[in-house]
């Protein structure tokens, strides 16, 4: 029996009021995080993953926001906690990477100094040297050549990979249980790129983390995690495991995504397959399946919306939300010999 | 001139930046070597795509061969035209004939002018069109990049960043050029538009005949799109060949390594690379 998860995200939904009507940013997102488990959200701009994380640290709260259903971290609700109890998880329980790392710290102040007061604020009984330490250990934990003299640089003295690392650092200064990674890697070189993956592996197996990695780079998902949840226009369209989502991918939107991709390890075809139009406005949302528009397989039952649930009994794990049944999945989804989406009629 | 022939011929580019020092007589110190003696042809109708990862010198280089820098050395030449170190006045027939693609799609669109304005301005200026002819002729590059024609009277930020992009396609095939600088093109768009954008230059390039010089970082992206690759690495081009030379069959060791770092999306072959290379 696995054990209980760490974390639970119970029927998240998450509002903005905006001048147009009520956006509905997330909508319906459950999950649950174990120990030492990487899962990663896949989905395009706006299809809101990043506010699903931003909202599992209370990031989101705010008079115009709406914040409904469930996040528990080992058992304790974080929704309705009030800020006293949130300000000390931060940090101290869930840690957060961020996508670029030249905004994410004060360019005034020395990286170490950043990171003492990290751990100053949480620990007021650590001093002000032995928090100078730490950070210089940290350093050295996440690879920064020659951490000791480093840790007085400031961030604009550092490239976009060691940046990231002393994020990274910074991140790991209170021994988290949860990381969050929400497009660690996308303003960074593949070289780069490879290592902090990585890296994130590395200290996720060693320090027994759970890690949420918020990437819509199919390629890093197959590097990195353990599963997959595929989210568009604000709902969870598929989730499973690793390969569940890559040789079996139940939703026509996850056979766009990997049918779009530009592979090296193939022979290139001739035409890119796409999926054709671009995500729909949250405002202005298709009645039933969200993906309905841009979806060549649309047929009477599209209109209403489909529940996420499993509907392949060797598998009750892999849940989506499509209503073809597997064997025409199975069949529709091939194009021209792999996995992809079929240009609209 | 036929296919086949060199549209664009570069012959070792330099561009150095000089780094200063000194309060009252500045003096310089040393050099950064941006673009650091570059070779390369175009063939009228073909694809170079040049990869690179940041600071390789990749964008220098664009900007130097189209004389929005001073080289500080070599040659470029456009049509057996040398045009290296025109001036601006000099460069302005020419600019017809050369367009360029940016990366951000947010950045290159004035967000004050209409769509209309911002793809007829080229019109406008090289005396091309005026009038109803110049917003006839607008709307039907709108529909060509996939745009409706009621779109012209829009602003920039009613658009998506894909739509945004087709409207810098638009805006860059005005004037009907030879020669097509995508500086990065797709790189701020999401997946599933990518592609799209993608698959529009295929088509414009067939049916224009346009000649494509083509930059990124994303190695799969250029493989798919160009018909030969220059790898470009501290200033330097360390290998060029065709696409899938390049990319099946690299030489040069920086190649091999851009090559292994990109993360395949298959994690079978994924787990498979990873056991290899920490055996290996």
């Amino acid at each position: 029996m696995s054990p209980s998860p760490l974390l639970s995200v119970t029927d998240l939904r998450v509002g903005f009021a905006t001048e147009g009507g009520l956006v509905q940013a997330v909508d319906g997102v459950s999950f649950d995080l174990r120990q030492g488990e990487v899962l990663a959200i896949v989905g395009e701009s706006g299809s809101g993953k990043s506010v699903t994380a931003q909202t599992i640290m209370g990031l989101t709260r705010s008079n115009n926001s709406r914040i409904e259903g469930s996040v528990k971290l080992a058992g304790e609700e974080l929704t309705d906690a009030d800020d006293a109890i949130l300000r000390n998880i931060r940090g101290e329980r869930v840690a957060m990477i961020f996508q670029d790392p030249m905004t994410s710290f004060n360019p005034v102040y020395r990286l170490g100094r950043q990171i003492a007061e990290a751990i100053r604020a949480h620990r007021g009984d650590v001093g002000d040297d032995e928090a100078r330490d730490r950070a210089i250990e940290l350093f050295e934990a996440v690879g920064i050549p020659d951490a000791e003299r480093r840790v007085d640089s400031y961030p604009h003295e550092f490239s976009g990979g060691m940046r990231q690392r002393a994020m990274i650092a910074m991140a790991l200064a209170l021994e988290p249980e949860v990381l969050i990674a929400d497009e660690p890697t996308t303003a960074l070189d593949v070289t780069i790129q490879a290592q902090i993956l990585r890296l994130i592996e590395d200290l996720n197996r060693e320090r027994g983390l759970a890690t949420i990695l918020i990437t819509h780079d199919l390629g890093v998902v197959a590097d990195t995690a353990d599963r997959v949840l595929v989210m568009y226009a604000g709902k969870v369209v598929e989730q499973g495991t690793l390969d569940e989502i890559f040789y079996d991918p139940q939703h026509p939107y996850t056979w766009g995504l990997m049918g779009s991709l530009t592979r090296l390890d193939r022979p290139r075809p001739k035409r890119l397959p796409q999926i054709s139009g671009s995500p729909p406005s949250l405002l202005d949302l298709p009645e039933g399946c969200s993906f309905r528009p841009r979806c060549p397989h649309e047929f009477a039952k599209c209109p209403e919306v489909p529940a996420l649930e499993s509907r392949l009994s060797e598998a009750p794990g892999h849940c989506d939300r499509c209503w073809l049944s597997p064997e025409q999945k199975r069949e529709k989804r091939q194009v021209a010999g792999q996995i992809g989406l079929e240009a609209p009629a | 001139m036929a296919n086949g022939e060199p549209l664009l011929e570069v012959t070792d580019l330099v561009k150095h930046f000089p780094i200063k020092s000194g309060i009252l007589i500045d003096r310089t110190v040393d050099q950064v070597r941006a673009v650091d003696g570059i070779s390369f042809t175009i063939p009228r109708g073909e694809t170079l795509g040049l990869v690179g990862e940041s600071g390789s010198g990749k964008s220098t280089a664009c900007r130097a061969i189209l004389q929005l820098m001073k080289p500080t050395s070599g040659s470029v030449r456009f049509e057996g035209e040398e045009i290296a170190g025109y001036s601006r006045r000099q460069m302005r027939p020419l600019r017809r004939q050369m367009q360029m693609i940016f990366q951000d799609p947010y950045a290159s669109l004035n967000p004050r002018k209409r769509i209309g304005q911002i793809v007829g301005d080229p019109l406008a200026r090289q005396k091309v069109a005026s009038g109803s002819d110049l917003r006839k002729r607008v709307q039907e590059l709108l529909v060509r990049v996939g745009l409706g024609p009621e779109h012209y009277n829009r602003f920039p930020h009613e658009f998506s960043g894909g739509q945004r992009q087709r409207i810098g396609i638009a805006r860059a095939l005005a004037l009907a050029p030879k020669l097509v600088i995508c500086d990065e093109p797709v790189s701020a768009l999401d997946v599933s538009i990518q592609a799209q954008i993608i698959n529009l230059l295929d088509d414009l390039q067939d049916e224009f005949g346009l000649t494509y010089l083509f930059v990124a970082h994303d190695i799969g992206v250029v493989r798919h799109i160009s018909d030969r690759i220059a790898v470009m690495h501290d200033g330097r081009i360390v290998e060029q060949g065709t696409a899938d030379q390049v990319c099946e069959h690299p030489k040069d060791d920086y190649t091999k390594k851009l090559l292994s770092a990109v993360p395949i999306p298959d994690p079978r072959e994924s787990r498979a690379r990873r056991e290899a290379t920490a055996a290996g």
